[in-house]
């Protein structure tokens, strides 16, 4: 049984049909890269997965829980689905470490004492121990995206989706983030990441799926998928971005 | 017509410039209890509240406070009620008040950005939790200076009151010049009395701005 498994998804944005019938089934452990022309659908998938979007059809499962539609409050799904965002998202008015802890005191009721323990942790495991009293604004994008992810993290999901983490970042700052989550891959979590890093896909994924117009257009182990593409789309896109 | 020196003026305009001060502190705290409230029921209510609400704020935002004073004096008269300027003049710059600052209060939580939302959504928590921890801390600093820079209306608009017969340091002004008939040196000092009440407060506000965007805070 796949850790996800996404069944003839669609979803529309009034006329515009943006998923096409997105079947995807993930392994735990696995790292996937999820590459594409921008409007291929591929951030509207990862944002259907934790259910930032309502699909119009179709299912998702996570284990063998049905996670789509209202099977799932936002405090379980926290805790089965972490999420970063392009753009950080951290709370500007909060620590570093506050940043860390909010969602184990609130939506988990951790105890302090051990939210802070495990806020601790994260923070060490993205190499941010230093800066746990920083507010966000002080620190440079790539510090803040690490903090993001180890605010996922502390909420102990067992996916961790990434949306172009790295596509807001000055370039000196990329490798930092993407160290990170390349120890993440190390270690056996399950990462879904929609990314431009086309390197970073190649060397780091377990396997890759091209988006486009919708649906998957072609998908593989990245060797494969970025020597020898099947298709003239991806032969175009591997060639536009590499 | 000589017996006034310009230190009873001062004395007498003082005396009445208390009340302008009070009037102005019930109608801005009246105002912001209710504004609150308002703000609150506007965002997270079902339509008919948030069209009300929507309702309300127009047809403040719409008529002149002068207005407002006739109708909550002469009005409440009319239906019965026998209200005296004080009560009159509380309620309408209450409600004046509570009508831009729910509008103003409106504008700063949505001028949180939307990505504050979703990650507080991603991380679990419900609406809220989400408002609560996320959206009103950052609303309420992006709230304090148009806030303060408003209370400034509100100290100007309790000069209108003074239609309706309220004894305030205007009203005051217009009968020490009906009495002394200095009229340039009485209305340049009632000037001055408004002038040094809201300067600080103007001054106030745009250090809490420069604060605020200083601090590199969204």
């Amino acid at each position: 049984m796949a850790l996800v498994s996404v069944k003839d998804l669609h979803k529309s944005f009034g006329e515009l049909e943006v998923l096409k019938g997105i079947d995807l089934e993930i392994e735990a452990g696995e790292v996937v890269s999820i590459i594409g022309r921008s409007g291929s659908g591929k951030s509207t998938l990862l944002r259907c997965l934790n259910q930032l979007e309502q699909h119009d059809w179709g299912t998702i499962h996570l284990a063998d829980q049905r996670l789509d539609g209202t099977a799932m409050s936002p405090g379980e799904l926290s805790q089965n689905v972490g999420m970063v965002f392009q753009s950080f998202n951290l709370f500007p008015h909060k620590t570093v470490i506050e940043n860390v802890m909010l969602a184990p005191l609130v939506v988990k009721q951790t105890p302090r004492e051990e939210a802070r323990r495990i806020a601790e942790a994260v923070l060490a495991k993205v190499g941010m121990s230093e800066k746990v009293d920083a507010y966000p604004a002080q620190l440079s994008g790539g510090q803040q995206q690490r903090v993001a992810i180890a605010r996922a993290l502390a909420m102990n999901p067992k996916v961790l989706l990434c949306d172009e983490v790295t596509s807001a970042l000055d370039p000196e700052l990329v490798g930092e983030v993407l160290r990170v989550l390349e120890d993440l891959a190390r270690e056996g979590m399950t990462l879904i990441l929609v990314t431009h890093e086309m390197k970073f896909a190649r060397d780091v994924s377990d396997r890759v799926v091209f988006m486009h117009q919708g649906r998957i257009h072609e998908s593989g182990d990245p060797q494969t998928l970025f020597t020898r593409p099947r298709t003239p789309e991806l032969n175009q896109f591997i060639a536009s971005v590499l | 017509m000589t017996d006034f020196t310009l230190w009873d003026i001062v004395r007498n305009l003082l005396l009445a410039g208390r009340w302008t001060v009070v009037l102005s502190l019930i109608a801005f705290t009246g105002g912001a209890v209710v504004g609150l409230v308002l703000t609150l029921a506007r965002m997270g209510g079902l339509w008919p509240v948030r069209w009300l609400i929507r309702l309300y704020v127009d047809l403040f935002q719409g008529t002149p406070l002068l207005m407002q004073l006739f109708l909550a004096y002469f009005g409440a008269a009319v239906l019965g009620f026998d209200v005296s300027a004080w009560t009159a003049a509380s309620v309408a710059l209450t409600l004046f008040t509570s009508a831009f600052l729910c509008d103003i209060w409106r504008g700063c939580v949505e001028a949180v950005p939307s990505g504050q939302w979703q990650a507080a959504r991603v991380l679990g928590l419900n609406y809220l939790q989400s408002m609560r921890h996320v959206i009103l801390p950052q609303a309420l600093r992006l709230a304090v200076p148009p806030t303060v820079g408003f209370s400034v209306q509100v100290i100007k608009g309790t000069a209108l009151a003074s239609v309706i017969g309220f004894v305030e340091l205007t009203k005051a002004g217009t009968m020490l010049n009906n009495a002394a008939f200095a009229p340039f040196t009485i209305f340049a000092l009632v000037a001055l009395g408004y002038f040094i009440l809201c300067y600080p407060l103007s001054r106030y506000a745009r250090h809490l701005e420069k604060k605020l965007y200083g601090a590199g805070i969204r």
